[in-house]
């Protein structure tokens, strides 16, 4: 039996009764299956859990689980986005839309944590957390005292700032019949004038237009000369388990950059990292934690790099680097081999 | 003929310079004419190719290399939530092939096992119901062309002309024939109750994507999606299942769909308050702007795709789409809108999707200030950049269908400008 079928007849088999509907396809879903994906939250309160927390506890949990990206107290690290300030600048040249400026309801911050932060570990806080860092971000953005609590019975009555600010398309009021009109064919300007340019605020990336009249040009010319890239040499290791690393490194992407021109991120780049002391990338602001054991002389291998790596924040407590880990032998094995290709 | 550039990085210029004389050698003329080197007996032409299962599933020629989709770095932080772009410079007809079509994720492509794929079916219904890829593959399946874009594409013109290439200005779209269920029977299974006016569709990735859809609308021709152009999604489209919404901004056909809970009110959620809700000039937003106005760009010449040929027989060509119905109309202007030319619709014209049109001119070599105006089966005409910032001002960021310009020089260079 072909382990599709197996899975097919397993899915058939923990399906229960056949339903009612229709066409009678499909089976109707068990209670504790919808708990685990329904963790969607409104307005309203609905879908709220129990629990709650402060302001001070969401304060320690947002610099050990946002700050790295969103920075200690909302501003941003980078392009990652702003989630304080901004109050007044909706009709600014540059608007600042943060959770204080912009977002019209509190239940829409406590449910985008909850499913989708911290960015690459997403669904890993507790409801009290969840509470804490949502009450941290009220806070950020004077909404409420150091000492508030936020739990699921204060929920509602926290009023966001720009709750008013939205109102429903009306396009077909205000454009649709102006837009609807015949427009003139011919003599329909007396002149034109170019107003702006977009040569002179130049932000389009290289390698356009010319990089491909360069290719095709090239490759023209050369007849097939096939496109030579330059590899990264490897000596006396697995190229399987190398290009398995590389896709293992796809979860590490978000904060590390490796290879030519990598340069800090969120974490540190990571060329030379097997083989080279820990906390050794100069202009990188390592955790306390990190810095220590750094001090204590711990040497990134292969192995070092494995135990890290299965779980993280035990190996080191307190560690800035928000990832579950990787529980598979085989891609910690990998992915310290794919860096160790990189000098 | 060979082409040699000078300096360290060849210019676009040089290569048109370079066409311009290779072109010149082979065509001016009488006295001198050299014989084409092409019209000789070639490799190819004596010795054998690849045999079949070479290329077990077929790759575009090695003279396309360059025929894919960009990245624009400074716009996000991050590229495992980012978005790049559909070259649509390269692409005629009204079909964009599955390998370029444009990537938009919040949290990276997530990697589905088909065996595990479930949909859940919740809320106000009378059974709530889990679906396996197997039953969905029983239900009744249809086929539709529709274009999907992005709400934020040609977002980065609204305060001027930006970025000079039409697959940076335009290109979050992608036009694809997709196979899939209509949601509204996947609904029946469940049994709406009467309350449920709202449906929350949620995607299976990191950042569990979701949107308030109003009912209407998924029981009008929203479809639960397993195929693209024939084949199975591609991860980053979703695979193996993703809400396909007609008409309606891309941000809300969610990928890899694990869910839909229904609802009697919408859930505002990020995607939907935070992000892709359209700011004014006076401070107040739009939000549920979901339909997408008619729009339409010149896609050759454009600055990706300049004239290289001179002067004589030219053809314009671009690309047209309204979320609100078919296009059986586009004008072209070659002056900057003192005179329009109705252009030839080419290709089938099918609701909310991609059409192609062209325009064919004898070029004089002087300059050129080419815009195309769409006009959709609702009587509604494209507006120009100025007629949508005196109404919503230029911070809105979503929902720029304004006229595009392309000035083209002597050279046959374009470039992205606006003009008065």
């Amino acid at each position: 039996m072909s382990r599709f079928l197996k899975a097919a007849l397993f899915a058939t088999l923990a399906a229960g009764t056949a339903q009612a509907g229709p066409l009678g396809l499909g089976r109707e879903a068990l209670p504790e299956e919808i708990a685990v994906w329904d963790i969607d939250v409104r307005p309203d309160g609905l879908g709220l859990p129990e629990g709650s927390g402060d302001v001070a506890t969401g304060e320690l949990l947002f610099a050990d689980n946002c700050a790295v990206c969103h920075g200690d107290f909302g501003e941003a690290v980078g392009r990652w986005p702003v989630l304080a300030g901004g109050e007044g600048s909706l009709t600014n040249d540059r608007p600042v839309k943060t959770v204080g400026s912009y977002w019209p309801y509190l239940s829409t911050v406590y449910d985008y944590v909850n499913r989708a932060m911290p960015f690459g570990y997403a669904q890993s806080l507790e409801a009290d957390e969840v509470y804490a860092i949502t009450a941290y971000l009220l806070y950020l953005n004077y909404i409420v005292d150091e000492d508030f609590e936020l739990s699921r019975d204060t929920f509602t009555q926290v009023e966001m700032p720009n709750e008013g600010g939205f109102f429903m398309d009306d396009r077909a009021e205000v454009e649709l019949t102006q837009f609807s009109a015949e427009p003139c064919m011919s003599g329909c300007k007396t002149e034109v004038k170019i107003t702006a340019r977009a040569a002179v605020i130049d932000v389009t990336p290289e390698e356009t237009a010319a990089k491909a009249a360069e290719q095709a040009a090239t490759q023209a010319d050369a007849a097939a000369a096939p496109e030579t890239e330059p590899e990264t040499e490897v000596a006396a290791v697995d190229p399987a388990l190398i290009e398995a690393g590389e896709k293992v490194f796809r979860k590490c992407k978000a904060c590390h950059q490796v290879g030519e021109e990598a340069e800090n991120g969120v974490g540190p780049h990571l060329n030379g990292v097997i083989g080279r002391a820990a906390g050794a990338v100069d202009d990188f602001r390592y955790s306390k934690p990190l810095t220590e054991m750094a001090g204590q002389g711990l040497v990134w291998t292969s192995d070092t790099m494995s135990e890290f790596l299965l779980a993280p924040r035990s190996y080191i407590k307190g560690t800035k680097m928000g990832f579950a880990g990787l529980k598979k032998e085989n891609d910690r094995a990998a992915v310290a081999a794919y860096l160790a290709t990189f000098d | 003929m060979t082409l040699k550039f000078n300096g360290k990085k060849p210019s676009r210029r040089a290569f048109l310079q370079g066409a311009a004389t290779m072109g010149a050698g082979l065509t001016l003329g009488g006295q001198a004419r050299a014989a084409d080197p092409a019209i000789a007996v070639k490799p190819w032409m004596q010795e054998l190719g690849d045999g079949v299962d070479t290329s077990p599933y077929g790759m575009p020629s090695e003279y396309e290399a360059h025929v894919k989709r960009r990245n624009v770095e400074w716009l996000t932080a991050d590229t495992v939530s980012s978005i790049n772009f559909t070259p649509l410079h390269e692409l005629d007809g009204i079909i964009t092939p599955n390998g370029l079509c444009f990537e938009r994720h919040h949290a990276g492509v997530a990697r589905l096992d088909p065996r595990e794929y479930r949909l859940m079916i919740n809320g106000l219904v009378d059974t709530p119901m889990v679906f396996t890829l197997e039953d969905l593959m029983r239900f009744p399946r249809e086929n539709h062309v529709y274009f999907l874009e992005c709400a934020a594409n040609s977002g980065m013109e609204w305060r001027g002309a930006q970025l000079n290439g039409c697959q940076f200005t335009h290109g979050m779209i992608h036009n694809v024939m997709y196979t899939g269920v209509p949601l509204r029977l996947i609904l029946e299974e469940a049994g709406v109750r009467t309350a449920g006016k709202w449906l929350l569709p949620e995607g299976a990735d990191a950042s569990a994507m979701t949107r308030s859809v109003p009912l209407e609308k998924a029981m009008d021709d929203c479809l639960v999606a397993f195929k693209m152009n024939g084949e199975a999604l591609r991860p980053e489209q979703g695979y193996p299942v993703r809400l396909v919404v007609p008409g309606w901004e891309g941000n809300m056909w969610v990928k890899w769909l694990r869910r839909i809970e229904v609802g009697d009110q919408p859930w505002h959620h990020r995607e939907e308050t935070s992000k892709y809700t359209d700011l004014l000039a006076d401070g107040s937003a739009r939000r549920f702007t979901w339909e997408m106005d008619a729009k339409s760009v010149i896609t050759s010449p454009s600055p990706q795709a300049p004239i290289t040929h001179g002067k004589g027989h030219t053809v314009i060509t671009g690309v047209a789409w309204s979320g609100r119905g078919t296009i059986p109309r586009v004008d072209v202007t070659l002056d900057g809108g003192i005179n329009w030319h109705q252009a030839r619709m080419s290709g089938p014209s099918l609701e909310k999707s991609m059409h192609r049109f062209y325009y064919e001119f004898d070029w004089d070599g002087s300059p050129l200030l080419l815009q195309s105006r769409a006009h959709d089966s609702t009587g509604y005409v494209q507006p120009t950049k100025d007629m949508l910032r005196k109404i919503r001002g230029e911070n809105s960021i979503y929902h720029n269908n304004g006229i595009q310009t392309w000035a083209i020089n002597a050279e046959g260079i374009a470039e992205n400008v606006e003009i008065s």
